[in-house]
């Protein structure tokens, strides 16, 4: 294509952008003359190219635009919504011819003759003073005939209007307009000269002002002056670059960061042998690291970009279903590298008008709800432990938490009894599932259920997150956390079975060294999955060599990396942690994409391909189905309140008497030193977290004699409404799956116990903890419903 | 098509295999790879060729030949890597060993006959006669094609 064109394209569609927001800003503030100017300004440039290089559909489109903007911008009329609406047909317009002549060259057969008509209409009714009946007429855009005896009026001539045709410049003001700004001369004064200039006068503005005595000549040099500095500032401090050029740049950083880190490996070894080698190649290192962050802030672009059409998208959304919505934008200025900003337009887009469609009320709940008839649709950005985190904010209805589970059983994509103990996060969160969809009405805007769930793959497949908090009344909150680059990432290069693999630093929670000599006592395992204590908590584990189908032979060494997707944790045992190493990440070639636990692969060091892990797809294969074993990320909680209710955890108490408590209560399992239990109030008690924990022995609660006590004694933390209680045990034994139907109350039972079930060929005392410590504020009959509302 | 092509011969087992000239990026002797778990034993690993990291196709398996047999030392016998350009990007094929560089015409063609087996018929797309050898060329494109084969191996696995 002709560089020309090209240029012009470029600079058009940058300029579009603006346009889409300027013109949405205008209708808030019909009287922003700053922003009338812009948008005259861009029509202009448009126009004056498109002439020179023969476009004449977009010429005369834009010609009779230009007309109308510039009896705005000299306030002969005011904008409303009809001449806002024409405008903005106009840009669509002036882009879908753009979008034309970049595909085939031309500008299509589309001539925009109704467009022209309705732009010439609005033109010949400001001019003939009708300005102020623009309100009633019915807006006349969108190809729509309806007004017949407006077609009928022949091509009327637009009237010679002052649209001063000197230097056009894209960037900055005219003379004429500099001096009018400073006040140094009316506008008047600068018309007349316009005029002169018009009628022949070869002179240029500021002669022509100065020779009239209206101004000094220091002033027209000082309004010169200033124009050119804007000028050259603008077009000297920044120049276009083809991506692939930056593409090309990127990779041989690449390229060059291996050879860094292979070099380094090197210099280390013969540090002593040959300094300079090892200095230099320091030198090298830090010169590669800049180069490295220079080039990535290359393909950085503000996050601004992709944000400046949202307003449009708003606008048009919320007038289709008869909405106010405003955006306002919060660190428009955060930046992230081109691919990204590209992969997060379109769920964005999703989101937002999603937010508007489900989120925002109509003007007149609104109203009704005490809350200003428009609504807000914010927009935030911000930096945060070298990811991005981006905030949708709307203060509309929010997410109905009853319907949504409803709208979820229907579909069947969960069953009542998950319905009824899932939290209310997990359950806002179920939008996310596919085929989820909650609008009673298929809009042509969102509610086809296909929606959340694809805005979701797309995050996750650039490596973020996704989450959605509500508040009934109040609005939603959808916050995504993205890396701010995927070419290279942090990563920690582990080995399993002699093989080296790289685990992204963005999923990486902390890493726990294990005891080998006691690796089998650490590990304990439930009904064939493992799972370790970490501080209390059990943390669901995957043995990274028989998920990648290695023998499991006997380990020297382990390690548990404890990993983070989905806000849910688990740790995987891996042989040995080597480093954390800085890793090009490299694609996946068709052949292996579809084993799915490896997101691509790297060069090391030594010149070996490393493949990375896919942390979701490693988490997925090993069934770490989270709906399953949730491990709350709040970190408080043993389990998630729907895995417990029929999960009892099994202890041995006193001469061999197994007792199975309902895991609704038990808050952590703890083992203590038994020289650290105190007595109080003629109670065993011990120092917990900074509280003082009362104890009690279950073997003695059940009736079966005190439990032995060893050096350490095995106790299960049980919260009971807002009190906490320790239970000693002699031995917890397993956490099991039942469901036991009891006579409420047993009668020979000591208090407490429900009744007695076979468990693992073992007879086992079903207890009520609750009833069994006696807590007067713990109603026996109604212990779960309690609970649950302490847990929730 | 008349108009004599040039094939690239390579040895793997018994047969011999021929691969358009054109088609071919480069030839390096065994290189070091690395395995690529769960993947079925067709993939022969991936290597790094000059910063471009290539998927090692290994053609014994793919015709579901027997591994390469061991050498005196016991160590197994080296594979040669014929990197390819292929619809999917190159793609190194694991050979037993580089033959020289044939030229075809027409008379000597002829279709796979159908009494072939069906993995072997889809993969070779003619069989040119030579005095004494058959000479057969290699589909490229369905050779590496592997997402099925993976994801059979996958369920398999389970």
């Amino acid at each position: 294509m002709d560089e020309l064109l090209t240029e012009f394209l470029i600079e058009s569609f940058e300029n579009l952008d603006q346009l889409d927001q300027d013109l949405v800003a205008l209708e808030h503030d019909p009287n922003d003359l700053e922003v009338l100017k812009s948008i005259f300004r861009t029509i202009h440039t448009v126009k004056g190219t498109c002439g020179f290089l023969g476009l004449s559909i977009l010429e005369s489109v834009a010609h009779v635009g230009e007309n109308l903007l510039s009896l705005l911008r000299d306030g002969v009329m005011q904008v409303d919504r009809p001449i806002a609406d024409a405008l903005m047909a106009l840009t669509d317009a002036v882009r879908s011819i753009l979008v034309n002549i970049e595909a085939t060259q031309h500008e299509g057969t589309e001539t925009y003759a109704d467009l022209i008509v309705t732009l010439e209409l609005l033109v010949i009714r400001a001019e003939s003073g009708e300005a102020q009946s623009v309100d009633e007429a019915v807006s006349p855009v969108a190809a729509e005939p309806a007004m017949p005896e407006v077609l009928a009026v022949p091509f009327i001539p637009v009237p010679f209007i002052p649209v001063p045709e000197y230097e056009a410049s894209p960037v900055g003001m005219r003379v004429g307009e500099l001096l009018v700004e400073q006040g140094v001369v009316s506008q008047v004064d600068v018309a007349i000269g316009l005029i002169k200039q018009e009628a022949g006068d070869p002179r240029r503005i500021g002669e022509i002002l100065t020779e009239a005595g209206n101004v000094t000549a220091e002033a027209v040099h000082a309004a010169v002056e200033s124009q050119q500095v804007g000028k050259a500032s603008a077009a000297d401090a920044t120049l276009r670059v083809d991506v692939a050029v930056l593409d090309k740049l990127m990779t041989l950083v690449g390229e060059l960061v291996l050879a860094r880190n292979q070099l380094l490996q090197v210099a280390t070894v013969s540090e002593a042998a040959d300094p300079l080698l090892y200095t230099t190649t320091q030198r090298l290192n830090t010169i590669t690291s800049e180069l490295q962050n220079g080039v990535m802030k290359t393909r950085m672009q503000p996050i601004g970009t992709v944000w400046s059409k949202f307003p449009r998208v708003a606008r048009d959304v919320a007038a289709a279903c008869g909405k106010q919505v405003r955006v306002d934008m919060d660190g428009k200025d955060t930046e992230l590298d081109k691919t990204i900003i590209e992969a997060i337009k379109d769920p964005l887009t999703h989101v937002i008008r999603n937010s508007i469609d489900h989120g925002i009320e109509s003007p007149e709940v609104r109203a009704e709800r005490g809350k200003p008839v428009e609504g807000v649709v914010l927009l935030r950005a911000s930096h945060e432990g070298g990811q991005v985190v981006i905030e949708i904010i709307d203060d509309g209805g929010g997410i109905d938490v009853g319907r949504v589970k409803a709208k979820a059983i229907e579909k069947g994509l969960i069953d009542v009894a998950t319905a009824a103990t899932m939290s209310e996060r997990d359950a806002t969160n179920l939008v996310f599932l596919p085929g989820f969809s909650t609008a009673e009405a298929v809009s042509n805007i969102s509610g086809r259920g296909v929606g959340m769930d694809v805005v979701k793959t797309n995050i996750e497949r650039i490596g973020g997150t996704i989450d959605l908090h509500s508040e009934m009344g109040v609005g939603s909150t959808l916050r995504i956390r993205i890396p701010l680059t995927l070419a290279i990432v942090p990563a920690l290069i582990i080995t399993c079975a002699g093989e080296k693999f790289a685990i992204p630093q963005v999923s990486l929670v902390e890493l726990v060294g294990l005891n080998t000599t006691a690796l089998a006592q650490s590990i304990e395992d439930i009904n064939g999955a493992a799972v370790y204590r970490l501080r209390g908590r059990l943390l669901p584990l995957l043995d990274l060599r028989s998920e990648l189908g290695f023998e499991a032979s006997q380990r020297e060494t382990a390690t548990i990396v404890v990993l983070k997707t989905d806000d849910r944790e688990f740790g995987l045992v891996v042989d040995t942690v080597n480093d954390t190493e800085e890793i090009v990440v490299k694609p996946l070639s068709a052949q292996i994409e579809a084993i799915r636990v490896f997101s691509g692969c790297t060069i090391m060091g030594d010149g070996r391909v490393a493949l990375i892990l896919d942390v979701a797809g490693v988490a997925s294969r090993g069934s770490v189905s989270f709906e399953e074993d949730a491990v709350a990320s709040d970190g408080d909680a043993l389990l998630s309140l729907d895995i417990r209710r029929d999960r009892y955890i099994v202890s041995e108490v006193a001469f061999g008497r197994r007792v199975a408590i309902s895991l609704l209560a038990v808050d952590r399992l703890e083992e203590i030193p038994s020289a650290s239990i105190e007595h109080a109030q003629g109670r065993e008690v011990v120092q917990y977290r900074g509280e003082i924990l009362s104890l009690a022995d279950l073997g003695t609660l059940t009736g079966a004699g005190s439990c032995d006590r060893g050096e350490t004694v095995p106790v299960v933390v049980c919260t009971i409404g807002s009190q906490r209680v320790g239970v000693i045990v002699q031995r917890i034994v397993d956490i099991v799956s039942e469901r036991f139907d009891f006579e409420s109350g047993g009668e020979h039972g000591s208090r407490g116990v429900l009744g007695s079930a076979v468990v693992q060929g073992v007879v086992t005392d079903v207890v009520d903890i609750v009833a069994a410590l006696g807590i007067p504020d713990g109603n026996p009959t109604s212990t779960s419903a309690e609970m649950e509302a302490s847990y929730v | 098509m008349s108009e004599p092509r040039q094939l690239c011969t390579m040895r793997v087992g018994p047969y011999l295999f021929g691969v358009d000239v054109s088609r071919i990026q480069e030839v390096i002797g065994h290189q070091p790879t690395t395995l690529v778990p769960l993947a079925p034993s067709v993939v022969g690993g991936l290597m790094n060729l000059r910063g471009q990291i290539l998927t090692a196709v290994d053609l014994r398996s793919r015709f579901n030949l027997p591994g390469r047999a061991a050498s005196e030392d016991g160590e197994p016998a080296e594979s040669t890597n014929v990197v390819v350009q292929t619809s999917s990007g190159p793609v190194s094929l694991l050979v037993d060993a580089i033959g020289e560089v044939l030229e075809v015409d027409e008379r000597q063609r002829e279709s796979t006959p159908s009494t072939v087996d069906e993995n072997t018929r889809r993969l070779v797309t003619s069989v040119y006669k030579f005095d004494g050898a058959l000479l057969l060329e290699l589909d490229v494109d369905r050779a590496v094609y592997l997402t099925e084969h993976v994801l059979q191996h996958l369920v398999g696995a389970r």
